[in-house]
């Protein structure tokens, strides 16, 4: 299945190929080399002429997530087209969100940095003398690290098993005859089969999404939480994390790395609306359209890690957590704010969300956190 | 066809335009460069934008046998590769122990006797590798999302090497490796190792005139107007925040069904009779209703001028 029929391939300066690639590397892209032959190859087949082939060469061999489509045309325009990059262009997407620093600020400052319209409800939110306590979350000590170990090994078996479709051999009577078996073992009987095998369903682990809100309200738990969220991660398979505030943004990928700061570090740069405002209802929304209803959030637990506090229309929050959990296996709401005293789930969001969850606990503290695990594993 | 593929995507473009696929420049130029390179082709996009089309078709215009692999969970390599007809050794073995052989040859003898080529069900993967024929078939491995990572890694493997294992038998490679297109809704994160080894293609919903002229092609007895008509109602209706935009392949059913009604212009009674073809959730149908069907079809019409 010859191709060319006409002429030499064209001769492709690898410095091209290789200026491009490294430009986009440095912008975060991950190139494995066997894309950049790919891509040399395709312009050879392509040739340079035309500025359109040469654009598709590259998103067919250098791109292989619809995200990163955006980067992939700005530095593009900035190589190919020999425009200089504007600086301020690239920055939304390279920026960098510096986390949880304590600036010792007095926490009624924190609070008014927050903009809450409900200020007088503040005080129900958190404790304060745990507030205070938190240092840095972004850079772990040595007794953290222990203690996140410990939890990605509480993390190991949690979200339970559901049943897998695909069926593995069994020594017990089951309702699946394995004839492979069978007739290799009746070889050894002259071609009796004597014994039968049978096959069983195996296990898999369900799904579990978490769903962490990082809206201002949330901002001080966030940084808990996501450590816990991180955890899930790296210590066990089939999880999802994305992020709810003014936007969604899914932040599995940059949390799957071991190295804990780096994968902290990554998902705080990739989140937009870090202690933005809460459009909770909208978010879920985009996440239900986008990726729950699809096939991520089908028979999956969820965990959603929020406050509740919604300035949204109450009615879109309702909708939207209907449909979450006509999709999923359960959803389990966790509200940092529920272990104070007296509280009262009066949120507009939550008094909303209240009728769809299957459990509503608290998720103030690293030990609340571990009876959550125990929880998902029912 | 083998031997005059066209040297440019545009030749790919025409090509596929022939029997009736209209596809983008960037589309077209992914297919140029899996076909010219020999690499798998992979495909992720919203349901309904025309990536398992983009197979079928590219069997029918390089004329060859078009493989099928619907991809589920639990897939495994009995239904995906091969499987032994068992009821055929088993009979096999029968047969032999009735007549006394099974004594007399032995153990051994018979085992190469049941293991025999004869004896193997040859499922998608192990009929595209072990064809024969000049031109290499189309193999599609349709919404690889819904298998299991397991999978995929196998998949991997294959994929690399065009050669499959079966231990009993032996090695099959390609003579000439299989036109390979994988698709994906993405409802889940494909490892990036298997997209690594594929050409990477996000198919976009059409614009708007490319959307009128594959309402025209896959609808003959609709006229320019009543397409565009379509394409430009669609696109406001993609618009609305559905839970299930429409994608092309809806657009078409659409098309027909207003046809069959006899509609040669859109009209509110007729969106309201055949909008279970445009939108699969009862949600979204009250969801245009409340938006207003007849302010869709003004702004519609409007467009279309």
């Amino acid at each position: 299945m010859s191709v060319k029929t006409q002429g030499k391939p064209t001769e492709v300066p690898e410095l091209l190929t290789v200026g491009f690639v490294t430009l986009l590397r440095s912008l975060g892209l991950t190139i494995p080399i066997g894309s950049v032959i790919a891509f040399q190859e395709s312009l050879r087949e392509l040739g340079l002429e035309n500025r359109k082939s040469v654009y598709w060469a590259g998103r067919t061999t250098l791109i292989t997530d619809p995200e990163n489509i955006s980067l992939y045309d700005q530095a593009f325009i900035g190589f190919w087209e020999g425009q200089t990059f504007l600086e301020q262009d690239l920055l939304p997407l390279i920026q960098t969100v510096t986390l949880a620093i304590d600036d010792g600020l007095p926490l009624d400052e924190i609070a008014d940095k927050e903009e809450h319209p409900e200020g007088e409800v503040i005080n129900l939110r958190y404790s304060t003398s745990e507030v205070l306590q938190q240092k840095d979350f972004a850079l772990y000590s040595l007794k953290e690290l222990e203690e996140a170990h410990v939890l990605m090994q509480a993390m190991l078996s949690i979200g339970g098993n559901r049943s897998s479709r695909r069926k593995l051999p069994s020594g017990k009577k089951t309702q699946y005859p394995d004839l492979r078996r069978t007739i290799k073992r009746s070889l050894r009987t002259n071609g009796e089969p004597i014994r039968q095998d049978f096959l069983e369903r195996g296990k898999r682990l369900r799904r579990v999404v978490f769903l962490l809100d990082v809206s201002g309200s949330m901002e001080t738990y966030a940084r808990a939480l996501i450590r816990f969220v991180q955890a899930a991660v790296v210590g066990r398979r089939q999880v999802e994390v994305f992020t709810l505030g003014t936007r969604l943004t899914r932040i599995t990928r940059e949390l799957s790395s071991r190295d804990l700061d780096r994968a902290i570090d990554a998902a705080a740069n990739s989140v937009q609306d870090w202690s933005g405002g809460t459009r909770l209802g909208e978010t879920l929304r985009i996440f239900n359209n986008d990726w729950g209803q699809r096939g991520i959030a089908r028979g999956a637990s969820i965990v959603i890690l929020s406050d509740g506090w919604d300035r949204g229309d109450a009615s879109v929050m309702s909708e939207e957590m209907g449909r979450l959990q006509k999709v999923s296996h359960k959803i389990v709401w966790v509200n940092p704010l529920k272990a104070s005293p007296g509280y009262e789930p009066l949120a507009q969001g939550m008094a909303a969300a209240l009728p769809y969850v299957d459990q509503f606990i608290e998720g103030h503290n690293l030990e609340s956190l571990t009876n959550l695990a125990a929880l998902l594993s029912e | 066809m083998a031997s005059d593929l066209p040297n440019k995507p545009e030749g790919v473009a025409e090509g596929l335009a022939d029997f009736g696929y209209l596809a983008s420049e960037g589309l077209a130029t992914a297919i140029f460069l899996s076909l010219s390179l020999k690499r798998p082709l992979f495909l992720e996009g919203d349901p309904g934008v025309g990536k398992t089309e983009v197979a079928k078709t590219l069997a029918k215009w390089l004329d060859t046998e078009l493989i099928r692999l619907q991809c589920y969970e639990g897939l495994d390599i009995s239904q995906a590769l091969y499987e032994w007809d068992y009821t055929r050794q088993l009979l096999h073995l029968r047969a032999a122990e009735a007549s006394g052989r099974a004594v007399e040859v032995g153990e051994k003898v018979l085992e190469d006797e049941m293991y025999h080529e004869r004896f193997l069900v040859k499922r998608p993967l192990l009929q595209a590798i072990s064809h024969s024929k000049e031109t290499p078939p189309v193999l599609l491995i349709d919404e690889i999302d819904r298998a299991d990572d397991e999978f995929e890694a196998f998949l991997l493997e294959m994929l690399s090497e065009y050669s499959v294992t079966i231990p009993e038998i032996g090695t099959f490679e390609a003579r000439i490796p299989p036109v390979v297109i994988v698709t994906s809704n993405r409802t889940r994160d494909v490892h990036d190792a298997l997209k690594r080894r594929c050409l990477y293609h996000w198919v976009e919903h059409p614009g708007f005139d490319r959307e009128v002229m594959i309402i025209r092609s896959r609808v003959p007895e609709a006229t320019e107007n009543f397409a565009k008509q379509v394409a430009a109602a669609v696109e406001l209706v993609r618009d609305l925040g559905l839970y299930k935009p429409p994608g092309v392949a809806e657009s078409i059913d659409w098309a027909i069904a207003l046809g069959r009604l006899g509609s040669r212009e859109l009209d509110e009674s007729s969106i309201l009779g055949t909008m279970g073809a445009l939108l699969k959730y009862r949600e979204d149908q009250i969801r245009m209703q409340d938006h207003g069907i007849q302010e869709l079809l003004d702004k519609a019409l409007a467009r279309v001028g």
